[in-house]
Formats: C-alpha cells, structure tokens, sequence
C-alpha cells in the first residue's frame, strides 16, 4: 500500500502516542493538586493526529503547532522531560521557562512552533514554505491546527496564497469537534471542512483521526507533493477531545454518550490492535511499561529542577526604547 | 553621489540588496508587474524574477504573518503594505508574533525582516489613508520603527534595515516620495539605525520632529530666526530605539523642546517623546514642552479641513513662541 507506514514506524507511532497520554494523565493530576499553572490544555484521545501526521516529516521539515500541541511537539521528536520543564516554568524547559506549555519551540527539531492565537499557525507554516520555495530546498512546513482554527479569515489568506503560490506547505485539520466549548456545527455551515480546499484547487482527504496509520497514509500523500513541488493539500483527521478546552474548564457540554464512544475508539488500542499480530502483545505491553517509566522519571526530574532567574533581556536593544 | 527622489533612493536599497543577498525578496500588493503605487518596486520583477518579487492578493493579516516566519527559516523579506492605515490588519503578527519569539523561545530565532509601509496626511486621501501610526507601532517592544525623510537616509536607512537581524518596520511619507536630494551612489553606504540626526543647529529652543514633520520644522526655524529665535532641529529618524542622548544633549543647551509628530496627541508618539524628556531632562528644562500633532479626530478629506489639522510650520512656530517667550 503506497505510503504505509512499515512496522517500526508504527511502533514508534504507538510509543509516541503513550508518552503523550501518559504525559497528559500526569498534567491531569498534578493539576488536580494544584501543582500546576496556568491552563493546561490535553490532547488524550486524539494524540494520532499529531503523532502520525509528523512522522512523516523529516528533521529538516517546519512544523507549526496550536495551544494543544503535546503530541504534535513529541511527535516532532522532542523529548518529553524539557517538554515538561518547560510547562512547569524550569530553567531547563524548552524554552527556559519563558514560553509556558502553548509556545513551546525547538528550532533544531523544526518545531517553530506552538501559538496561542488560534489559526495563526497557519500563515505561520505558510511564511515557512515560502522561504523554502524562494532558497530552492526540498523541505515542507506543516501546520496542524484545529477546527475553530478553520474558521478564522487568516486561515483563508494563507491556504490562498500557498495554493496560488504551489508553497510546499501541508495542512493538517485536527477536528476535534470543539472551539472552546462551542461544538464545530454552531461554528460552521459545513461537517467536512476539507471541501474548502476546492476553492482554492487544492487536494483534500478526510481520515480517520484515530487511525494513526490511515493518518500516516494521507499525510504522506500530501507530503511527497508538496516535496515535489505540486503545491499543498488538505488532510482532515476526524477525533475528539476526551477532556474539557483546558484545565480550567468546567465541562458539561460535552455528552457522556459521545465520551463512551470515542474512547471506544481509543487511538492507542487501535494501533495496539493492529499491532499485535504483527510484534506480540508482550512486546507492545514492554513499549508501553517503558514509556510510562520515561515519563514518571521525566515529570520526577523536571519538578526537582530549579527556576529561573529573572533578568531584563537588556541584550536586545530593541527591547528598551533607548539605545 | 547623485541627485536622487526619495522613491529612487529606496529602489536603489532593494536593488543593491537584492543583488548582494539572494535571500532578501520582496512581496506585497501591486509591487511587482504595476512597480508599486509609489513607484519605489519599479524595474525589480523584470530584474530579479517573480519567485523574489511577489504580487499578493489582498491579504495582509497573512502575508505579514509570512514575513515573519519566513525571516525564521532562512530569507530575509521585504513586505510592502501600500498604507500604514492598513497596518492594523497586521498587528497581530507584530504584536503576538514577531515581538516575542527572539525572547520566549530564548534566542533560537531571529526574525530579519522589513515591513515597508507610507502614512501622513497632506493628500486628500481622506480618513483611511492619511494616517500615522507611528505610537501604535513603536508601543511594541521587539521591533524596530525608523521614518527617513532624506533621500539619503531612505537609501541607508533600509539598507540597514534588511540587514538587521530583528523585525523593523519602515516607515515612508506619501508625500516624501518625490522629494530630491544627494545620495549616495556606493553599495556600501548605510545609515545605522537608533541614531538620530540633527538637521539644523541652534541655540534657543530645540525641535524633535519624525519623518516629514522634519522638513516642517526646518520651515518654522528659518521663520524663528526672522523673530530673533535661533531653533535647533533633530530628525528622530528612529522612534524605537531612540537616541535619548542626542536629545538630552541638545536640550542641555536650548533648555527648551517642542516636540512634533504627525500623529495623534493622546498616547501618541509625542507623548512618550515629552515623558522621556522630562525623566532625562527635568533638571535641564526652563519651560515644560510643548505638543505639534494631529488633533484628536479622523483626517477629513476637503482640503481646508485637512490643512487645518495636519502640524505644519506655522504650528511648530506657534508653538515655539509659547515655550521660548
């Protein structure tokens, strides 16, 4: 099957995925015990999307993320502990404790990188693929941004020009079915928001989110033509967000029937499923004892790290007003 | 040196850096095949091809938004937005993106780009544009605002500008686009951004003025010195960083300062001009300062209205008159 992921890919894929479920579990409680700050927003349920989509991606390849981003960034291939230095604000977080959990970047790692302000990944990848075009290299940008993300006027400019343009950018629709708590058909006219990309003649495909393989299948696609020149494409992954907008969220909006369903349809014991046959549950239940282990010892590590220290970023002389 | 318009002088700066850097390309709307509304992008897509000069659609939330992500990965862009009136479409890629990545993400990027753009009054092009949005700009820490008024200036000033390594917004004057004067003509000139330029020197009253108010000021000082007044007057052709020791040292002597800006008074950018001189200067002052800008209100399009509210000349010397008398 063209562009299937192979057998280690997948594991790989399902490592990942249980970092990020494992590592969202953890903000979970922590939060419970007020030991977190600020809001904190899970991904638990559609960690496919973002783990698959980038799996896809070279070291070289942009990424662009949203506020929900902790697969997309261990997908990218960032470790988990400066992931989680950086949410709990420690001097050896990602970014040194200045960015918070929604803004996480790793340059290196491509991943420039998490945006709180819903839809400006999108332009944000599209700026990225268009200095890729302008230098001549053969890398793509993604963004992965989510359906109330779809709704803003920017993301029209962007998907324009990159199409107009033939930018070797990848769009990634995680449609998780909320903006906020406002489900997506009080935000928009139409259930498949892919069939905007007609307008702009543009590719699209609809997968299923939770399939981290029919996710790595699509995206794989669009990626080999954006490589080669032939423009962007739409993939809108169809998931579910288990938990509330944030940890400060209240909830009640969401239906405990559609809970039940979606977890039915755990993206994890869909890969696990697919996997068993093909590697043993033996070795799929070591993967996942190892990476629950991976986690504890990095959220141990990280809560024990210090601050840190404040100073006025008096290097950049823009920063002040004076000289 | 050669005799030069203002929108010459910056064609030159994008062509000498075009050439000298294949990763400096321009975008914006109308700059390629048409050469820009104000001619400054003339002769560039037939030079350097059209994957470097780019005709946009309408779209400057995004194509601002691109500017700075494409200063991350690599190229250095040059983004026109035909009027700073429509620079608000683009406050959230300066305000939320560009102004906070060097720092939050602790130094792994650098965002080198230039967003050109033209405000001022002065040309019946009524309410929406005609405006300077200098103070909204120069509000954000993270980026830098330069307005030349001299050709020479325009030319080094952008040169500078494209090389910079932060974002800088460029700020021109509609009405400074046909203005002459001597340039110029090596690819090495530059004009280093942050540092002021004193354009008349003088011993009574000193004249702080941005972009064409400049040239209004150097109109009120040749009409002072009839009324005995000797009027020193600087070009703050940076608003952000801002040379506070060229004011401080110009006051020092003067003792007096009027302070001239095109755009509005409340929290504009002559506000924080006075604010900045009563903290460094207090002690040196013998009279508080004095305010030229546009009033409060939207510029109104018949030309008598216009003249009455755009800071000229005659305002600068009545000003002047209040603080020296």
């Amino acid at each position: 099957m063209k562009n299937a992921p192979s057998i280690e890919e997948h594991v790989e894929m399902y490592r990942k995925m249980i970092v990020v479920r494992r590592l969202e579990e953890g903000l979970g409680r922590l939060h419970k015990e007020g030991k977190t700050r600020g809001p904190i927003h899970r991904c638990d349920g559609q960690e496919a999307v973002g783990v698959a989509a980038t799996a896809v991606l070279r070291d070289g390849d942009k990424l662009t993320s949203t506020h929900r981003g902790h697969a997309h960034y261990i997908g990218k291939g960032l470790d988990v502990y400066p992931v989680i230095a950086e949410i709990f604000g420690r001097a050896t977080g990602s970014c040194a404790g200045r960015a918070g959990h929604m803004l996480i970047a790793d340059a290196e790692k491509g991943l420039i990188g998490g945006n709180a302000i819903v839809g400006a990944g999108i332009p944000a990848a599209t700026g990225m693929a268009l200095s890729m075009q302008v230098l001549g290299r053969k890398d793509v940008a993604m963004c992965i941004f989510g359906d109330g993300a779809a709704q803003t006027g920017i993301c029209h400019e962007a998907m324009n020009m990159a199409a107009l343009w033939k930018l070797p950018v990848v769009f990634v629709l995680e449609h998780n079915q909320f903006g906020l708590t406002v489900p997506s058909s009080v935000q928009s006219p139409v259930a498949d928001l892919s069939i905007r990309a007609a307008g702009y003649n543009m590719p699209a495909e609809i997968v299923d989110g939770n399939d981290a393989v029919a996710v790595y299948r699509a995206v794989a696609n669009m990626v080999d033509r954006a490589r080669q020149g032939l423009g962007p494409g739409l993939i809108e992954a169809k998931t579910y967000r288990w938990e509330g907008f944030s940890t400060s969220d209240m909830g009640g909006y969401q239906t405990p029937e559609d809970i039940a369903a979606w977890k039915a349809r755990d993206p994890i014991r869909i890969s696990y499923d697919a996997l068993k046959n093909e590697v043993g549950a033996a070795a799929l239940d070591e993967i996942e004892r190892e990476a629950g282990a991976e986690v504890a010892a990095a959220f141990a590590k990280a809560l024990s790290d210090p601050f840190p220290a404040f100073a006025v970023p008096s290097a950049y002389a823009a920063y002040s007003g004076a000289l | 040196m050669a005799m030069m318009r203002y929108a010459e002088a910056l064609n030159a700066a994008l062509r000498e850096e075009m050439q000298a850097d294949a990763s400096v390309f321009l975008f914006g709307e109308d700059i390629g095949r048409y050469g820009g509304v104000f001619k400054v992008t003339k002769g560039l897509m037939e030079e350097f091809g059209e994957l470097r000069v780019r005709d946009t659609p309408i779209s400057e939330q995004a194509m601002t938004a691109m500017a700075v992500t494409a200063a991350m990965t690599g190229t250095r862009p040059v983004l026109e937005i035909m009027y700073a009136d429509f620079v608000p479409l683009s406050l959230d890629a300066l305000i939320n993106q560009a102004s906070i990545y060097e720092y939050i993400w602790n130094g792994q990027v650098r965002m080198p780009f230039v967003l050109r753009t033209q405000g001022g009054g002065g040309a019946g092009a009524g309410a929406q544009h005609s405006k300077s949005l200098d103070s909204m700009l120069a509000h954000v820490p993270g980026i830098k605002v330069v307005a030349p008024v001299t050709p020479a200036d325009a030319k080094g000033m952008l040169k500078s500008a494209i090389r910079d390594s932060q974002p800088v917004v460029f700020l021109e004057h509609k009405l400074l686009y046909n203005t002459r004067g001597e340039v110029p003509e090596d690819a090495d000139f530059t004009v280093p951004l942050g540092k002021a330029a004193t354009r008349r020197e003088g011993r009574d009253v000193s004249i702080f003025a941005t972009s064409r108010m400049v040239l209004e000021a150097l109109k009120a000082a040749d009409a002072l010195e009839k009324d005995g007044i000797s009027a020193e007057v600087i070009d703050l052709r940076s608003l952000r960083p801002l040379d506070v020791e060229s004011i401080a040292t110009s006051i020092a002597r003067t003792n007096h300062a009027v302070v001239v800006n095109e755009g509005w008074n409340f929290c504009g950018y002559a506000a924080e001009l006075s604010a900045t001189i009563m903290d460094r200067c207090f002690d040196d002052l013998d009279a508080p300062v004095a305010r030229v800008t546009l009033p409060d209100m939207p510029v109104p399009y018949s030309e008598p209205l216009e003249m009455a509210v755009l800071p000229d000349a005659g305002k600068i010397r009545d000003a002047v008159l209040r603080v020296v008398k």
